[in-house]
């Protein structure tokens, strides 16, 4: 399973790989959010996917799954979703200052 | 202690001259900072009977005790012999300067400033038997030197002069740093004195050939040896009393100091006598033949002193061979000595002949020699001083610079009697190479002083009406041209109170004391020595070429001017220039892409490759969980997901092709037991995917043109390639875990020690709270930037808007 997960994994990085080097401003923010999902699913992937039960002390008595992966994961999404957030404004100012998206004609002032 | 402190007597005098300078307005302030000199060289003076008698001196003070650098004052023969003449000749120098720099018109308080630090540094450089403050000084005469060219900064040849000479100097310093670290390496300590009694031992290290030649390419730029003498005819800009002070008599004699005090270790090397010698002779011979060319009358200086400065590197080379003759030839001994005597004797005439070329220059208004002539009967007391000092310069009787010549011939003719290192094929070249430079040395002499004050005398061309120079500007050269003279009399009392010592300290394995070595100079031998007809050989060729100069001069401009060094050097400079940044352009292109492309590719090469060189993939399918059906089909629905969001024709259906992705992830999360997750998810997703359609909504109207992305082969290999790095990385470090989970003590403990049954809540608030913390944070600092962003820019648009 774990292997199946990881080259899973591969293939998001790649994905996103290809899209942040892409010239359209709102691919490259799509290009990150596919990367963090990628991370996510990498962390709790190499935290084990053994089966346990829901680490919730009342539902079982346990093995759990391995709670720690899973805090950390929250963690990390309400990070990547603030960044996001964040860029996609910026992304949003951006449009509307430059009156583009395009990275090619983003390239700031030509040398002096 | 005290000996320590004189070296920075100047250097605290020098804080002292810009208040003197503002205060005393009437009293020109080089009669105060003629003191410092003076002073201490009244006080070098009381060493002298001492230290000829083989005495040494050694003062320390600790500066970074920790890392064992301190500041020591060592004072033997050579370094007492150098003193002397930065002190003795400094005091000339700033009596000169008094009368030749304008106190209304010049800023004398930076003049004095530079000149006193730079004494100070040159004091450091020659007493320093420490390594590391060695190389501070060193550095710390380039700086002065290049604040010293740079004088008159309003000019631009100074700014150039200086900046060249910054550049080589510096350059040349940084290598010789480099050699002192390896010295210390090979001998782990830093006090010179100890690496010689080491020396033995240090020939046979690995290191040992690297920090020979990295010392001498600092020796070499800053004694402008060859190909390194081209800062030093630039230098020339600065005003006169630092071209004789620091350009004649003691700044580039530092590289010289640097090649004698080293002599005891190196020269057990064969490269080691090669490249003196060897470099010196060429250096000798390129200097003299190059300065008739000049018509600048420190340009002919310049020239020469580089010359000359072979000269006395060559004997320094050779005198290097005496290790290895166990005082089986005799004449090889008087290398060493010619060598410092030489020294003395060209610090004394050259320093002379600088200051006349400045009384020239102030009192004509120029020093180009083809507009001089007939000054002879004008300026009678500066022609005698210019004669005296370009006939000992030529090496002619009955001047100082006859004996050291004498010497010079002698040791290089007793070169080719060696049967090693090569010297018996090659060593033959040595005297006919020096004989040649000795006729150049002739022709320029004479060129120097006959087309200055003999000829016929051209008031027309000359800037100002020339008469003879107020006395006290005078009073320096005159002194030195009586020394001139003085050391042809009593060449063995200077031989005995101040070149033996300096011999000892230059040979310590050869004398034990001073008074062992057995050298006594004479004028005259009793006979016709070889060195003798040598010299009248000079003589006759040298007038009969100078006669016939004006037929031959002319060749000179024949030597193309693109082989020159100076347009090499200008080239390499120009060529960095231009180059680099030609290559930083390429790639840096401001192009965001390229900087990802390169970022990507680099990561994906490095991890990949250090993955295969290490052996470091392994795979394996022990502990891990059984596939089903279900988890397929999600995979295949991500696959799908993600397929769509890179394939999407339109923007829209991109951004709906990520949200797909978003929810499998939920999903994911509902079926691997995180059900903290998955809520969270589905939330983020769904707020994400309104964002992302906000954004979407307010793309200008100009770039609406939906396109499918277009297909790149650099770009596809390089993510496939980090995504293949991602896959075999994770699988490796899945295949070989090394340690189990902490998070049986989580399970453990979350109801007893923390009363919680959600294992991951209690974790985020509990175990690990600081985390939330500070997540907390980031939401927080992205929510008020994104309002700042947005209300920020309304604001002005709208105060610019009520403006217009």
């Amino acid at each position: 399973m774990e292997s199946l997960i990881l080259v899973l994994v591969g293939v998001l990085v790649a994905v996103a790989t290809y899209l942040i080097l892409s010239k359209q401003l709102l691919r490259v923010i799509l290009g990150t959010a596919v990367l963090s999902h990628a991370a996510h699913l990498l962390i709790l992937t190499m935290g084990g996917l053994k089966k346990g039960d829901v680490p919730l002390l009342g539902e079982s008595e346990g093995p759990y799954t391995d709670a720690l992966p899973q805090a950390l994961i929250l963690t990390a999404i309400v990070i990547s979703f603030a960044v996001t957030a964040f860029v996609l404004v910026l992304g949003y100012r951006a449009y509307k200052t430059n009156g583009s998206g395009n990275f090619d004609e983003m390239r700031g002032t030509p040398d002096e | 202690m005290l000996q320590v402190l004189y070296i920075f007597i100047p250097m605290l005098a020098a804080i002292l001259v810009p208040f003197l300078y503002k205060s005393i307005k009437n009293i020109h302030t080089g009669w105060f900072v003629l003191a410092v000199p003076a002073t201490l060289a009244i006080i070098y003076t009381t060493y002298i009977a001492k230290v000829a008698d083989g005495e040494v001196f050694h003062a320390e003070l600790p500066w970074i005790p920790s890392l064992n650098i301190s500041v020591v004052s060592y004072l033997d023969g050579l370094s007492l012999l150098f003193s002397l003449l930065i002190t003795g000749i400094g005091s000339l120098v700033v009596l000169y300067s008094i009368f030749y720099l304008d106190k209304h018109k010049e800023k004398l308080h930076n003049f004095y400033v530079y000149l006193l630090l730079f004494m100070s540094a040159m004091l450091g450089v020659v007493q320093s038997d420490h390594l590391i403050t060695l190389y501070f000084f060193w550095e710390l005469t380039s700086i002065s030197s290049f604040l010293l060219i740079g004088y008159w900064f309003t000019r631009d040849a100074s700014r150039l002069g200086a900046l060249k000479s910054m550049m080589i100097t510096v350059g040349g310093g940084l290598m010789m740093l480099g050699g002192f670290i390896l010295l210390y390496l090979m001998g782990g300590t830093y006090s010179i004195r100890e690496l010689i009694v080491l020396a033995p031992d240090l020939v046979h290290h690995p290191l040992f050939t690297w920090s020979l030649v990295l010392l001498l390419l600092g020796a070499f730029t800053k004694s402008a040896q060859f190909p390194f003498y081209i800062w030093l005819p630039d230098a020339m800009e600065a005003p006169t009393p630092v071209s004789a002070y620091l350009h004649s008599a003691t700044m580039v004699k530092a590289g010289i100091y640097l090649v004698a005090r080293f002599t005891p270790i190196f020269a057990v090397s064969e490269l080691w006598v090669w490249l003196v010698t060897g470099i010196g002779i060429l250096t000798l011979f390129w200097g003299s033949f190059f300065a008739v060319k000049q018509t600048d009358l420190k340009g002919i200086l310049a020239f020469s002193t580089v010359s000359q400065l072979g000269l006395i590197m060559s004997l320094l080379g050779a005198s290097a061979v005496a290790y290895h003759t166990n005082g089986a030839i005799d004449s090889i001994k008087f290398a060493a000595f010619a060598a410092i005597f030489h020294l003395i004797n060209h610090a004394t005439f050259k320093g002379s002949l600088f200051m006349i070329a400045g009384i020239i220059d102030h009192e004509t208004g120029t020093r180009d020699i083809r507009k001089l002539g007939g000054l002879m009967s004008i300026m009678p007391i500066s022609f005698t001083v210019t004669a005296i000092g370009s006939l000992s310069m030529a090496g002619l009787p009955p001047f100082n610079g006859f004996l050291s010549k004498e010497m010079f011939l002698t040791a290089m003719l007793a070169l080719q009697n060696f049967e090693f290192f090569g010297f018996e094929t090659w060593g033959v070249f040595f005297p006919i190479i020096a004989w040649i430079a000795s006729i150049f040395t002739f022709i320029y002499s004479f060129y120097f002083v006959f087309r200055t004050f003999t000829g016929k005398y051209t008031p027309e061309k000359l800037p100002q009406k020339p008469h003879e120079a107020p006395i006290g500007m005078l009073i320096s050269p005159m002194i030195l041209a009586t020394l001139v003279i003085a050391i042809f009399f009593i060449p063995n009392f200077v031989g005995d109170t101040f070149v033996k010592p300096a011999v000892q300290a230059i040979q310590p394995f050869l004398y034990d004391s001073p008074q062992d070595i057995d050298i006594h100079v004479a004028a005259w031998h009793g006979s016709l020595t070889p060195e003798l007809l040598m010299t009248i050989g000079i003589v006759i060729v040298g007038v009969l070429m100078f006669v016939a100069l004006p037929k031959w001069q002319g060749m000179y401009t024949r030597f193309p001017q693109a082989f020159t060094l100076n347009n090499a050097y200008d080239k390499l400079m120009l060529g960095l220039d231009v180059g680099l940044n030609r290559v930083s352009r390429l790639y840096m292109t401001g192009s965001m892409r390229h900087y990802l492309l390169y970022m990507f590719s680099s990561i994906a090469a490095i991890v990949i490759g250090s993955l295969f060189v290490k052996n470091a993939f392994t795979f394996s399918f022990q502990n891990t969980a059984p596939i089903r059906s279900y988890e397929i089909i999600l995979v295949v629905v991500l696959v799908i997901g993600t397929a769509i969001t890179i394939l999407a024709k339109s923007r829209l259906t991109a951004i709906i092709g990520l949200g797909s992705v978003g929810y499998t992830v939920a999903l994911f999360f509902v079926i691997f037991n995180a059900p903290d997750l998955a809520l969270t998810q589905l939330v983020i997703e769904t707020i994400s995917v309104a964002l992302f359609l906000l954004a979407f909504y307010h793309l200008p109207k100009l770039g609406k043109r939906e396109e499918r992305m277009r297909f790149q082969l650099n770009r596809a290999i390089v993510s496939i390639a980090v995504g293949v790095m991602v896959t075999l990385v994770a699988l490796s470090a899945q295949s070989q875990k090394l340690i189990p989970t902490i998070s049986k003590y989580y399970e453990e403990t979350v109801y007893s020690k923390a009363g919680g049954g959600n294992i991951v809540n209690v974790i985020l608030v509990d175990y690990r709270g600081f985390d939330t913390l500070f997540e907390i944070t980031v939401l927080g600092i992205a929510g008020m930037a994104i309002l700042a962003m947005i209300k920020l820019r309304m604001n002005r648009k709208e105060k610019t808007h009520e403006n217009k």
